[in-house]
């Protein structure tokens, strides 16, 4: 083989970025898909939610989460008119003093609503996959990210399990797994959406109160969704860029 | 080269420096992995090992290559939109360890020598093979609860009820058929467990 040193040069660049690409492995799995083609989200319809804990189970069951761990979780609220005292004072403004639980985080339902008064509804919870994610920022080894296509993942090799970005996510999404010891947190299934099927959560949600999103897809029905309805993100003033839209939720919501 | 009379030390000294910099450049090299970088600061390959993940959900299509009588029944009744492993399970979740039949004594025997291998999800084995696996059907006084149970929280159209007011401790699946659960709907002979 004869190569001048003209061709020599201008070959060797290109070897050089061919080489890297083998040594970093196959980054895309499924051949047809291309990160730079999404950015994933999700929206989250309050008045279809019945706290069934259908999303729960099929997460748990999907992803392996350890019992007493929960990567999506339903929160039930319980807003009251009045929040009085037994002597007959108001004590607070009902928006700020919602009564909220999450038995086994919805898992198996919840127990009847005592109080007739004031407005019961279920929040379900999950990883916001925020654009500017407070958890990302503070990893010390890089080994949570922003992927390109806008899914926030962890990289469990990577982890050190110092559980700065449990703190750090200020919607609480994240746990250290018991066993593996490093930081675990909802991947909107990557290994699903990857290869062109839904959430776990949204394929089992009976109502359709869930629904994957993809904010680079023009044809997605999210774009008539968020012009036609009133939509909100949890804790807007942290700027987080949160991707979870929640349709009509109440302002009591943290 | 007056200036540099007596100077030998400082030359060592930035000869240090530049071998410390090798070091570090080399150690630098096997420490960091390759892709380390590739998108951001992170190990761009931990993408495709997240993706490679294996999913436990097939979803509807699987079951309906072959009960596309059940999928015809379901798209004309209320239930359409309900995912079949939203009720009857994932296809690839295997039965908990204690579910699991009890190995023989063979079997035990082996298994001190060879690492057993957990048998496949009992409704995989059913898609792969019908005859072999009849799968549980599902309970449905625990599973029409979860969702139809009455709760101040529910959406107010949609459908709740007391199960003990509503129907007199009468199994659901009397008159509710649960793929097609809308009372006109012909009622099957047997669904849902006893």
């Amino acid at each position: 083989m004869n190569l001048s040193r003209r061709q020599m040069l201008i070959l060797l660049p290109a070897a050089a970025v061919a080489w890297k690409s083998v040594l970093a492995g196959s980054p895309e799995e499924s051949p047809n898909y291309k990160m730079t083609d999404h950015w994933w989200g999700m929206l989250i319809d309050i008045p279809k939610c019945i706290g069934c804990g259908n999303c729960v189970r099929a997460c748990a069951t999907e992803n392996d989460v350890p019992d007493g761990y929960f990567r999506t979780w339903v929160e039930r609220y319980h807003r009251s008119d009045w929040p009085m005292t037994e002597s007959g004072e108001v004590t607070a403004n009902p928006l700020i003093v919602p009564e909220v639980i999450s038995p086994d985080g919805g898992k198996e339902g919840f127990p009847a609503a005592t109080d007739e008064s004031g407005k019961y509804f279920f929040v379900p919870k999950m990883c916001n996959h925020c654009v500017d994610s407070p958890c990302t920022q503070v990893c010390p080894v890089g080994a949570t990210f922003v992927a390109p296509d806008g899914v926030v993942l962890v990289d469990p090799t990577y982890c050190l399990g110092c559980a700065y970005c449990v703190q750090a996510c200020p919607y609480g999404c994240r746990y250290v797994h018991p066993t593996k010891e490093v930081a675990d947190k909802c991947t909107l299934c990557y290994h699903r959406i990857t290869k062109g099927l839904t959430t776990a959560c949204c394929e089992a949600c009976p109502t359709g109160a869930r629904q994957l999103v993809d904010l680079k897809d023009p044809k997605d029905p999210i774009h008539e969704f968020l012009k036609t309805h009133s939509v909100q993100v949890l804790k807007p003033q942290m700027a987080t860029g949160a991707k979870l839209f929640y349709n009509d939720l109440d302002g009591s919501v943290r | 080269m007056s200036i540099f009379k007596d100077a030998g030390h400082l030359f060592r000294f930035a000869g240090l420096f530049v071998l410390a910099f090798l070091v570090f450049l080399v150690v630098r090299h096997y420490v960091v992995p390759k892709s380390f970088g590739q998108y951001g600061h992170y190990r761009g390959a931990a993408i495709g090992e997240i993706a490679q993940h294996p999913a436990k959900f097939a979803g509807h299509e699987a079951c309906e290559t072959c009960h596309s009588d059940v999928a015809d029944k379901k798209k004309a009744g209320k239930h359409a939109h309900v995912n079949c492993e939203a009720c009857h399970g994932a296809i690839f979740e295997r039965l908990p360890v204690a579910e699991q039949p009890k190995p023989n004594l063979f079997q035990r025997a082996v298994a001190l020598i060879v690492r057993p291998i957990p048998p496949d999800p009992p409704l995989l084995r059913h898609a792969e093979d019908p005859s072999s696996v009849k799968p549980v059907l599902p309970d449905t006084a625990m599973l029409c609860a979860r969702c139809h149970m009455a709760s101040a929280a529910k959406p107010k159209g949609f459908p709740q009820v007391v199960p003990a007011e509503h129907s007199n401790g009468m199994p659901c699946e009397t008159c509710h058929q649960p793929h097609s659960p809308g009372m006109d709907a012909p009622v099957a002979a047997a669904g849902g467990a006893k």
